[in-house]
């Protein structure tokens, strides 16, 4: 009863093997018939997703947001697809039209695959390949190639520069990002996904290295380009940036994977760092785990869509300094820190607790401390500069 | 013939498009885009060798490094987005030559290691158990200790130079 989702493999399987296939055929037609299962129900999330965001902005900006199509104006993001479905797309004057087509591709597909591997319960998970948190990385990238091509296909100066905006954002945060993740890595000993879920069952991760999940979290909050981050389209600078120049239902894939991806990086962050699946009782009912995974999930995406409610956008200088001057020497420290204690605690649980958080602290102390030595030489150096104007003034007068 | 064979003969033809495409292109970011073809080919045919990591590594390096390669070309060269540029030059031939015979040399080098002219079905078992040597190899006093830490101090250096060469230069007699 608590493991639907082996019942429904094996009984899938059994029917399969029943109609007189070979076992290999039906393990293959099995993998597909999940992809597709998974990439749909991730897609169809969306509409839920997005409908959660508008109303949840609505209401952190006393608006009702929508609230006309269906009970509580559930179904507007459909009527919205339904719209976008039946324009036309069109294809700008001198574009690069073959590379302006698949873009779009690109970049739901590197959405969606990260999916792939996510442990969602014990027993739902669509692939354990033992390189999992590097396959996040490497599939990452390709929506960064996506974004590329649609910002150079597109023959227009605004797509160009929301590109190169891009790709200059996303460089920077990839570096913190990939080192914060060797941490989760480390501490499980492994790099599949199922491995560093299993590993967190007495303590989860964010409790051993709050520094690696704050950083994963802001750095991938980075990568996909929300509101904090948000250069690569900012209305007000280079009007919609990279997908300008799209429409239908090429720029609804754009969408799409914007919103899918912020509810992504909710799930990795749960799976990597909040313990994915665990909880009471999750291991012998996994329909338990599942629900644990979902709370947890809802948690940390309601914590992006109220940043984004919340902080107005960055500028592009102050954003790469973030990544290059604070977050990235952060990781490589927590990076160090978490070897050298992991070497020293032997065994797990919550044993090693103390030692990982006194490393922390002592991170967080030392962060602090360059943060106001920094803070007081930008005071001396305003102070220094707003004199010399005025001794320059009141020469000139 | 098995299923393997053909799915692995369908991404080698897409691997030869694309390299066949990457030369002669005579659009710049139309060749970069046709080389990531290749290169996410071979990240292929990694896959159907149980090679996940060298896959995995393959589609993060190659993709990523060729989408910022996309972006000095497109910054540095003149009309990188037209179709100008000509394809050939004098020296054509001796280029083809000089590669088939780099080709040719690897093929009949490879020819003559006896293990490779077994079926590799070993290597599919124990794949993980490879990359977890290599690992401790890389680290290992005994083995490869040394080149691997003279590869990152070349890449520190390369750093270093990139950012003494993207300096602003000092203005004479600023006080700063």
């Amino acid at each position: 009863m608590g493991d639907p989702f082996t019942l429904i493999a094996d009984f899938l399987r059994d029917l399969l093997l029943g109609f007189g296939l070979d076992p290999g055929l039906t393990t293959a037609i099995l993998k597909f018939v999940g992809a597709a299962v998974t990439a749909t129900i991730a897609l169809t999330l969306t509409f839920f997703t997005i409908w959660l965001e508008r109303k949840l902005i609505a209401r952190f900006q006393d608006r009702l947001g929508p609230n006309r199509v269906g009970p509580y104006g559930l179904f507007q993001t459909v009527a919205d697809f339904a719209k976008l479905l039946t324009k036309e797309v069109l294809v700008p004057e001198g574009a690069d039209r073959s590379v302006f087509m698949i873009a779009p591709l690109l970049v739901v597909m590197s959405v969606v695959g990260l999916w792939a591997v996510v442990p969602f319960a014990p027993t739902l998970f669509g692939s354990d390949i033992n390189v999992g948190v590097l396959y996040l990385v490497s599939i990452g990238s390709v929506g960064t190639l996506g974004i590329m091509m649609a910002g150079l296909s597109s023959n227009n100066k605004y797509a160009l520069l929301g590109a190169f905006r891009t790709v200059a954002m996303m460089l920077s945060y990839a570096v913190p990002m990939i080192l914060t993740l060797l941490i989760p890595t480390m501490l499980a000993g492994s790099m599949g996904l199922t491995k560093i879920v299993e590993a967190q069952n007495p303590v989860w991760f964010v409790i051993l290295s709050p520094i690696a999940a704050f950083i994963f979290y802001i750095s991938s909050l980075a990568e996909v380009g929300r509101t904090p981050f948000d250069l690569m389209e900012a209305e007000s600078e280079i009007v919609a940036g990279f997908h300008i120049e799209y429409s239908g239902i090429s720029f609804g894939m754009f969408f799409v994977a914007e919103f899918l991806h912020a509810f992504t990086i909710a799930v990795l962050t749960v799976t990597l760092f909040f313990g994915g699946w665990q909880g009471p009782g999750a291991e012998a009912f996994p329909i338990l785990g599942f629900v644990y995974f979902l709370i947890k999930t809802a948690i940390l995406y309601f914590v992006i869509i109220w940043i984004r409610a919340t902080f107005p956008r960055l500028r592009i200088d102050t954003i790469n300094s973030i990544s290059w001057k604070i977050l990235t020497p952060l990781a490589l420290a927590a990076v160090i820190f978490t070897a050298i204690i992991d070497k020293l605690t032997p065994g797990d649980g919550w044993a090693r607790v103390p030692l990982h958080l006194a490393g922390s602290v002592i991170l967080i102390g030392l962060t602090l401390i360059a943060f106001r030595a920094y803070a007081r030489s930008i005071r001396k150096q305003s102070e220094g500069s707003g004199k010399s104007l005025a001794q320059t003034s009141e020469a000139g007068s | 013939m098995t299923v393997l064979q053909i799915i692995f003969l369908g991404i080698s033809v897409i691997i030869v498009i694309g390299a066949l495409m990457t030369v002669s292109s005579p659009n710049l970011v139309h060749a970069a885009l046709w080389l990531i073809l290749a290169l996410a080919g071979v990240a292929a045919i990694f896959v159907l060798l149980e090679a996940s990591f060298l896959a995995v590594v393959q589609v993060a390096v190659y993709i990523d490094a060729i989408s910022i390669l996309i972006v000095i070309a497109v910054m540095l060269t003149r009309r990188a987005m037209g179709e100008t540029e000509r394809q050939i030059n004098r020296s054509w031939l001796l280029a083809a030559f000089a590669a088939f015979m780099v080709f040719s040399g690897i093929l009949s080098l490879f020819s003559q290691v006896p293990q490779l002219a077994n079926t590799p079905s070993d290597l599919v078992e124990s794949s993980e158990f490879y990359i977890q040597e290599l690992g401790k190899a890389l680290v290992n006093v005994d083995q490869s200790i040394i080149p691997f830490e003279v590869a990152s101090v070349l890449l520190l250096a390369a750093m270093i130079g990139a950012i003494f060469i993207a300096r602003p230069p000092e203005r004479a007699g600023g006080d700063s």
